[in-house]
């Protein structure tokens, strides 16, 4: 009698848990429907309501929180920061905070990573820039991004400078190629500045965009490895171009062909130009491209929903090509601040922007995830040794300058070899190497071992297990535990309790291997 | 069509291709589906081709390695050439002689064949490991190719059936670094990287052997991920965590099943190990036969320390007997285990050294890049022993008799591994790729090095 007793006292007890507990998408979830805030906002719900397809939540505040660190600073933020953001009940606190991370130098470190990607800064082979030309196009770039050099005149600068690589650091512009000829040129600038492929051109045009680049050349000097980038003497004749939209260029003798070219590409009418970089922006931000890939603009090829697209763009000429501001526009919009969690199976619901898009956190973000959450670090050595590239400890990935200078963890990660600038070079499909060397390396495992902040916050709080359970989930996960997680942990952990180096080491393990850290979300 | 959408027709037509594959190919689909197929393309070779070979050691000798010392010896050149490497010794071939320092592979003459007259004219690293090791030249059409061993796990991999645990293209111990062996292929093709050390007590496998994680921990752990797993839960019908899920039950496979064991060498008899040489190198010689045997189609054994610019005679005498040593025993074990008329053995660098010692400082007796002439050695798999091909001068400055270029001696491995070398590559710039390019535009790919063929 008395066990039946407890049996139903039990299975009451089990039942109100039950209906106690909040679903899981409560984690990330905020109460309330997609609000229109700004013109992005209206231009992706028209899009979504012609469909029928049904806006994601918004984010909750501490998935936005960590989300804007990883999306702009490709860094977790840090337990004390979340926990006073969470308690800030102002209104505009999500506006301020994008504000006060857009002047952070981690955010243009990052930045500078993905525009790397794509100009191919990288030392060797293929693209054979050498680490002192690297070093200085590296810091012009991330110069750049800092003091939000408008894009027009970075565009410019890129196709139209002439000097040393070691001094004047855009001409490397025209040397990060696999194939220092004007078609080769003429290939990676279609690329890098108008999102196209120069192969699915008719013929003309591909011969017609060559011409602007025929009188590269690059010149030896005295110092080891340094080249100077500059026009050849001038034909006797004018050069005859074609542009892109097929439009007949004569080029006197006296005149930079890449000026005439400049000159046509960077205008607010010419929607190569500016449909190209925002589209790119958009992408890194929100995870797919209007146009998809980014680097494939082309007719046959159209944006999932082209008013987003010319709102973005009309957004970029009027702020006369300031990037920070369309950052800022894109970051504020509900559409970015919506919860991972679809509301709608609809087919099309991830190409027309109805949830914010998850994806891995990219290999350098997460080895410098791992050494930030555990305290560890990661050596770097360049292949070249001359001259001596010192990569201190304490950097982040991130910020590494040179696609040459790897890791076996990035390039297992999916790090891009930076060989083409093609989008499609970095990795996003996870692979069995990746899942192994989570769950199982003796890399991982170590740094986990030996964490001295793992060890610190348990010497700390050792009477408070409780207290180590929600610091860890603030470190790695940005957030405080739920109710059932800190019982599954109770459960786990059995007599000896969280609190001990063996339990909380395998909660480290289980949190960094959980989809929640792996993927921004 | 969303992402979402394409991967799920994807999914279901990689099911199919399962079901006619039969079990092991359904369970490899999925969640390996390559890019290609997304595009639209087909996926090559879904028959495994029937070459003589079906797998390939290859000993990639990193930094470069004298070719007058191993080799191509030139003991009449003079001590300005020689160093005090001065003797060339009798092989058990007769008309054979090869470098003073290898008397073990001089008596396994018979089981492979030398190329003297490899040569490229490359001196730097990267370009030449490249060229060396992809067959193509850079720069032509902007495309990045990826090693043999990847093109080989393209062909011989998970795509032809292969359906072992352990990934169809391992990498001892270290990997090469000095370009993408992937090339445009992507991570699915990507070498599977030991790590570790072979030679010490336990041979840590990156991610397969843990140390001190006892399988029981590594299921409790494995419950408490999935409890914990909240936004997984949150979404329970996103496919991109559908495909990490896939990724992690087949780690799982590899950490609590018996795959990993063919790393262990506790097993085998010490008289063996010691034959192989209690180096590194010898016993990466050793772990890579066990691969074969259990199915593995390639192999690299990235042996290290090549590049001696300085100390070169000392290096020399201290590496070359721990090559010859386990280059040697790997031959005569494969011969022993009746592996090696299945199972090429590829020993080589991307170049030569520079014949004329440096004696002056900073070299204080060393050698520099050579791309001019160099030597490949090739055993086993259909390829015949006991052969030399073309020649160097008198002091192996330069390319005497029958060039080579790194080319033909891929394609005439590729041609024993059944791989045509015309068959097109998948690449996310959706071109028509060729295993290996046309020696002329339009023409055939480089012919098969007949006189080195059984």
């Amino acid at each position: 009698m008395r066990k039946l007793l407890f049996i139903i006292i039990l299975a009451l007890l089990a039942g109100l848990v039950r209906a106690a507990e909040p679903p899981p998408t409560a984690t990330f979830e905020k109460r309330g429907s997609f609000s229109t805030r700004n013109p992005i906002d209206a231009a992706v719900l028209s899009a979504l309501k012609r469909k029928n397809i049904k806006p994601a939540a918004r984010c909750s505040d501490a998935v936005f929180f960590r989300r804007v660190h990883l999306d702009l600073l490709g860094m977790l933020p840090e337990p004390q920061q979340i926990l006073a953001f969470l308690e800030n009940r102002r209104g505009n606190k999500r506006a301020k905070l994008i504000d006060e991370l857009l002047l952070r130098d981690e955010f243009a470190e990052y930045q500078a990573l993905k525009w790397c990607d794509l100009l191919r800064v990288k030392a060797e082979f293929p693209i054979n820039l050498w680490p002192n030309a690297v070093q200085a196009y590296y810091r012009w770039i991330r110069d750049s991004i800092r003091d939000n050099r408008p894009y027009d005149e970075f565009a410019r600068a890129l196709l139209t400078s002439s000097g040393s690589n070691f001094r004047v650091a855009p001409v490397n512009f025209l040397r990060a190629v696999q194939s220092r000829s004007p078609s080769g040129l003429a290939q990676a600038t279609a690329l890098t500045l108008m999102g196209s492929r120069i192969e699915q051109w008719p013929e003309d045009r591909r011969k017609g965009m060559e011409v602007f680049f025929s009188r590269v050349t690059y010149k030896r000097t005295a110092e080891w490895k340094e080249e100077i980038v500059t026009l050849s003497p001038a034909p006797a004749g004018p050069l005859v171009a074609m542009f892109p939209d097929g439009t007949v260029a004569r080029i006197a003798p006296d005149e930079d062909p890449r000026k005439i070219f400049a000159q046509w590409l960077i205008r607010p009418s010419n929607e190569w130009f500016t449909k190209n970089v925002v589209n790119r922006v958009w992408c890194w931000l929100v995870g797919r491209g209007v146009i998809h890939q980014p680097d494939d603009i082309r007719e046959g090829n159209p944006p999932s929903n082209p008013k987003l697209l010319a709102v973005l763009e009309k957004e970029l000429v009027s702020s006369g090509y300031d990037l920070r501001s369309l950052y800022r526009k894109i970051l504020n919009s509900s559409t970015y601040q919506q919860s991972p969690v679809p509301r709608s199976d609809h087919r099309e619901a991830e190409a027309l922007f109805a949830h914010y898009i998850v994806r891995p956190l990219g290999a350098e973000v997460l080895i410098d995830a791992l050494c930030q959450i555990t305290g560890s670090t990661e050596k770097y050595m360049s292949a070249i040794p001359e001259p001596f590239t010192n990569i201190p400890e304490e950097q982040r990935s991130v910020a590494l300058s040179d696609g040459s200078i790897s890791s076996p963890f990035l390039e297992m990660f999916g790090r891009p070899a930076r060989d083409t600038g093609l989008q499609s070079e970095r990795n996003q499909n996870p692979t069995e190497a990746q899942r192994l060397h989570m769950l199982n390396s003796s890399d991982v495992q170590r740094r986990i071992e030996q964490s001295p902040r793992l060890g610190a916050l348990l010497a700390r709080s050792r009477r408070d297990p409780k207290k180590v359970v929600e610091n860890l989930y603030l470190i790695i996960l940005s957030r405080l535990p739920t109710a059932r997680e800190l019982d599954v942990i109770r459960k786990y952990a059995g007599r000896s309790g969280p609190g001990t180096r063996a339990a909380a080491a395998d909660l480290v393990w289980a949190l960094l291997n959980t989809k929640e850290f792996l993927y921004r979300h | 069509m969303s992402k979402r959408e394409s991967k799920r027709t994807i999914s279901r037509r990689d099911a199919l291709k399962g079901f006619l594959l039969g079990s092991a190919g359904l369970a490899v689909s999925g969640g390996f589906a390559p890019l290609v197929r997304a595009s639209g393309e087909s996926t090559p070779g879904l028959s495994a081709p029937r070459g003589k070979a079906k797998a390939v050691i290859q000993i990639w000798m990193w930094g470069g390695p004298s070719h007058i010392d191993t080799f191509d010896p030139k003991p009449e050149a003079g001590s300005d050439y020689t160093g005090p490497l001065n003797k060339a010794i009798e092989t058990n071939v007769s008309g054979i002689r090869i470098g003073q320092l290898l008397p073990q592979l001089a008596g396994q003459a018979d089981k492979y064949s030398i190329i003297r007259s490899m040569s490229h004219g490359i001196n730097g690293h990267e370009t030449a490991s490249y060229v060396t090791q992809t067959g193509h030249t850079p720069g032509v059409d902007r495309l990045v190719y990826p090693s043999v061993g990847a093109v080989s796990s393209l062909f011989l991999g998970r795509n032809a059936g292969y359906d072992g645990r352990i990934p169809p293209y391992v990498v001892m111990t270290r990997p090469l670094g000095r370009f993408s062996e992937v090339g445009f292929l992507g991570l699915r093709y990507k070498p599977f990287v030991t790590g570790g050390d072979p030679n010490q007590a336990r041979f840590a496998v990156e991610g397969i052997v843990s140390r001190g994680i006892t399988d029981e921990r590594q299921r409790g752990r494995r419950e408490l991920l999935h409890d914990l797993d909240t936004l997984g839960r949150a979404m329970p019908d996103d496919q991109r965590f559908a495909d990490l899920d896939r990724c992690e039950d087949k780690a799982y496979e590899l950490i609590l099943g018996d795959a990993g064991k063919v790393f262990d060498l506790k097993d085998e008899p010490k008289e063996l190990r010691e034959r192989y040489g209690r180096s590194k190198f010898g016993q990466s010689c050793l772990v890579a036969r066990r691969l074969v045997q259990l199915g593995v189609p390639y192999i690299a054994i990235n042996y290290e320390g090549w590049d001696t610019h300085k100390q070169h005679f000392e290096t020399m005498n201290r590496k070359l007997p721990e090559m010859d040593r386990g280059f040697a025993t790997l031959l005569s074990d494969l011969s022993e285990h009746g592996l090696l008329d299945s199972t090429i053995v590829w020993w080589g660098g991307e170049f030569g050294r520079t014949p004329k010692v440096a004696w002056q400082a900073p070299w204080n007796g060393g050698r520099s890049h050579h791309g001019r002439c160099f030597c490949a050695v090739v055993a086993g798999g259909g390829f015949a022993g006991g052969r030399v091909l073309g020649s160097t001068d008198g002091r192996g400055e330069d390319v005497d008799d029958r060039p080579v270029h790194p080319r033909e001696l891929i394609a005439t491995i590729y041609g024993q591994l059944g791989i045509d070398p015309t068959a097109k590559m998948p690449n996310h710039r959706g071109l028509d790729v060729p295993v290996l390019p046309p020696v002329k535009a339009g023409g055939a790919p480089a012919g098969p090095l007949a006189e080195i063929l059984a």
